[in-house]
């Protein structure tokens, strides 16, 4: 499995084939410049449960560019899924504000301006692999002709050529997840959000599939936002690594990551992927008791 | 290596079914001697006659109205009275249970569409939940016996006769099942594949067209299973209190009135085939969807 080895998707020029609907207008995006792809300011969401009120993010500021690869690390209930969801207005924050492509998320989640990819590739177990990855673009009124070349042009790119007719239950988990990615770069969004996306794989196939992530982020020119719990692996694919802790969700550091964009697993050995390593463990360290 | 691979590939799948057969059909011959011996052997004292032991043991099995009839009686009699008269005669237990299961399929139908269509609702409303379910529970409270007459007859006095207020009973007994079944399949989809739906922006006809309704497919059969045989006794039901002109009610209702048992029973045996074909049928269309669907099963 060479991966991304359909190299020929880097020598094409990136298209920008938006979905029917956003062609009418960019909102209210700063004229002249490009918007962030996610600009976060004050951003709390408390949610009312039977014991009371729970705060699961408090103040967050976080501004993401475009193109960046940015990584939420921190302990379970820190908020990083929170906060994707309310990137991705699966949620509602309930104080601050948020622009998702310089609009509201709402508005960028109509306009189909995001993929998102969960922990489990949610395949629809009666669809074949090919019908699964056009499913999104069958929703979005794409025409046959166009759906077979969308879903030919992805499955090649997550390595997945042959695959089109098998059924999700007759593939492996970590195949599943790559046709589930296909599928959530099928209608060509310019965000990718992944929630802990190869969590459930072994650490093999978790590698592999952070190698192939790079390069397609390298080529598409993505933004990606991704959620993890794994040092390695945020050190390994970000641009920048937001560190959070829990009770309440906050975020307690935001580091630079600035290794080349076409970086391999070898930088792992390197002192200075290991000092940005440390510094990691550190902030998940300071803002975690552990007397609890 | 266990014994059982050592057998045949018929006697490990069918053998557990031919003996349970078998012990039943000893048990029905031991209780049609039981339950008919008194009534034979007062017959050979009213005669007069000198009679053995085992002449009354070959009377229970071959009595003219026995208590319990003999499974070859049933048998016997079920084939004379299905192939030795012309189909549309009234002594043909073919065209009886022709006019039942021609009511079952209606009622079944009907029963069907409007239980899909009242969980559509359901899971689309979710206040209809709080205020339809216990109508719909209580509907299946009351008993089918007392209704019965009470829609034949106000369906009577506006005109409509025959084939559809049977119909009618069967449907209002066989919807149920499909509703509660289809509740649970509508929202069978996990929160992961609505929330994908939400974030391609998908309108909720999209979202039920392709997510709601196939993920529910395995529940709707699973429950017209149920449904199917739940209205053929709607229908048979309903066949008691419109004066049993026809149909296998009609042939129960008459072989009690003149003792008729032979009769009663090989009804009863025309009701069980044709629940097994109508089991199968859905069955076979299940399993064919299922395999359009991709089952691994």
């Amino acid at each position: 499995m060479a991966l991304a080895s359909s190299a020929t998707a880097s020598t094409r020029p990136v298209e920008r084939m938006r979905p029917p609907e956003s062609t009418q207008g960019e909102g209210s995006a700063a004229a002249g410049q490009t918007p962030l792809a996610v600009d976060a300011r004050g951003v709390s969401l408390t949610f009312q449960t039977r014991d009371g009120e729970v705060q699961a993010l408090s103040n967050v500021d976080l501004q993401i560019g475009t193109g960046d690869f940015v990584s939420f690390i921190g302990p379970s209930g820190c908020g990083k899924t929170t906060l994707l969801r309310i990137i991705a207005d699966l949620e509602r924050a309930t104080a601050g504000t948020i622009l998702v492509d310089g609009i509201s998320p709402e508005l960028a989640r109509l306009r189909r301006h995001y993929g998102y990819i969960f922990q489990a590739p949610a395949l629809y177990p009666w669809r074949t692999i090919e019908r699964n990855v056009a499913l999104p673009l069958e929703i979005m009124g794409f025409g046959a002709d166009e759906r077979r070349r969308r879903v030919a042009r992805y499955l090649k790119l997550v390595n997945l050529g042959g695959f089109e007719r098998k059924f999700p239950w007759q593939l492996s988990g970590g195949m599943q997840q790559r046709a589930s990615i296909a599928r959530a770069l099928s209608f060509d969004p310019a965000l990718l959000l992944m929630d802990e996306p190869f969590g459930a794989l072994d650490e093999i196939v978790r590698d592999h599939l952070n190698e192939q992530l790079l390069r397609l982020w390298d080529q598409t020119q993505k933004t990606v936002v991704f959620v993890t719990h794994s040092i390695p692996e945020a050190v390994f694919l970000s641009t920048r690594i937001v560190v959070m802790s829990p009770r309440p969700g906050r975020i307690i550091d935001i580091i630079p990551c600035d290794f080349p964009r076409d970086r391999t697993l070898e930088i792992r050995e390197t002192p200075e992927f290991i000092k940005i390593a440390q510094r990691v463990r550190a902030g998940l360290r300071s803002g975690h008791s552990y007397d609890e | 290596m266990p014994r059982a691979a050592w057998r045949p590939a018929w006697i490990t799948e069918r053998g557990p079914v031919v003996i349970v057969v078998a012990i039943l059909l000893v048990m029905w011959y031991v209780a049609a001697v039981a339950m008919n011996f008194t009534l034979v052997r007062d017959a050979f004292e009213r005669q007069e006659t000198p009679y053995t032991f085992a002449d009354v043991i070959a009377g229970t099995l071959d009595a003219e109205r026995p208590v319990v009839p003999a499974p070859h009686q049933v048998v016997l009699d079920f084939v004379d009275s299905v192939f030795g008269y012309p189909l549309d005669s009234p002594r043909s237990l073919a065209y009886h249970a022709w006019v039942t299961l021609s009511a079952t399929v209606v009622g079944f139908a009907i029963g069907a569409v409007f239980g899909i269509l009242l969980a559509v609702s359901i899971v689309h409303m979710r206040t209809l939940e709080k205020s339809l379910l216990p109508w719909i529970i209580c509907s299946q409270m009351v008993p089918i016996l007392a209704i019965a007459p009470i829609i034949i007859v106000v369906l009577g006095a506006i005109g409509i006769h025959g084939l559809l207020p049977k119909s009618i009973i069967s449907a209002y007994l066989c919807f149920f099942p499909v509703t509660i079944g289809m509740v649970k399949g509508l929202t069978s989809p996990d929160p992961i594949q609505l929330d994908l739906m939400r974030t391609w922006s998908a309108s909720p006809a999209q979202t039920f067209w392709k997510l709601r309704w196939p993920a529910s497919v395995p529940y709707l059969f699973a429950s017209l299973k149920v449904s199917v045989t739940i209205s053929l006794v709607g229908a048979i039901v309903a066949e008691l209190p419109t004066g049993a002109q026809a149909g296998i009610g009609a042939r129960l209702l008459i072989g009690s009135y003149y003792g008729q048992t032979v009769q009663i029973w090989s009804a009863l045996l025309a009701a069980a085939i044709i629940a097994t074909i109508l089991i199968a049928m859905i069955d076979a269309v299940g399993a064919w969807t299922a395999r359009r669907m991709g089952g691994a099963a």
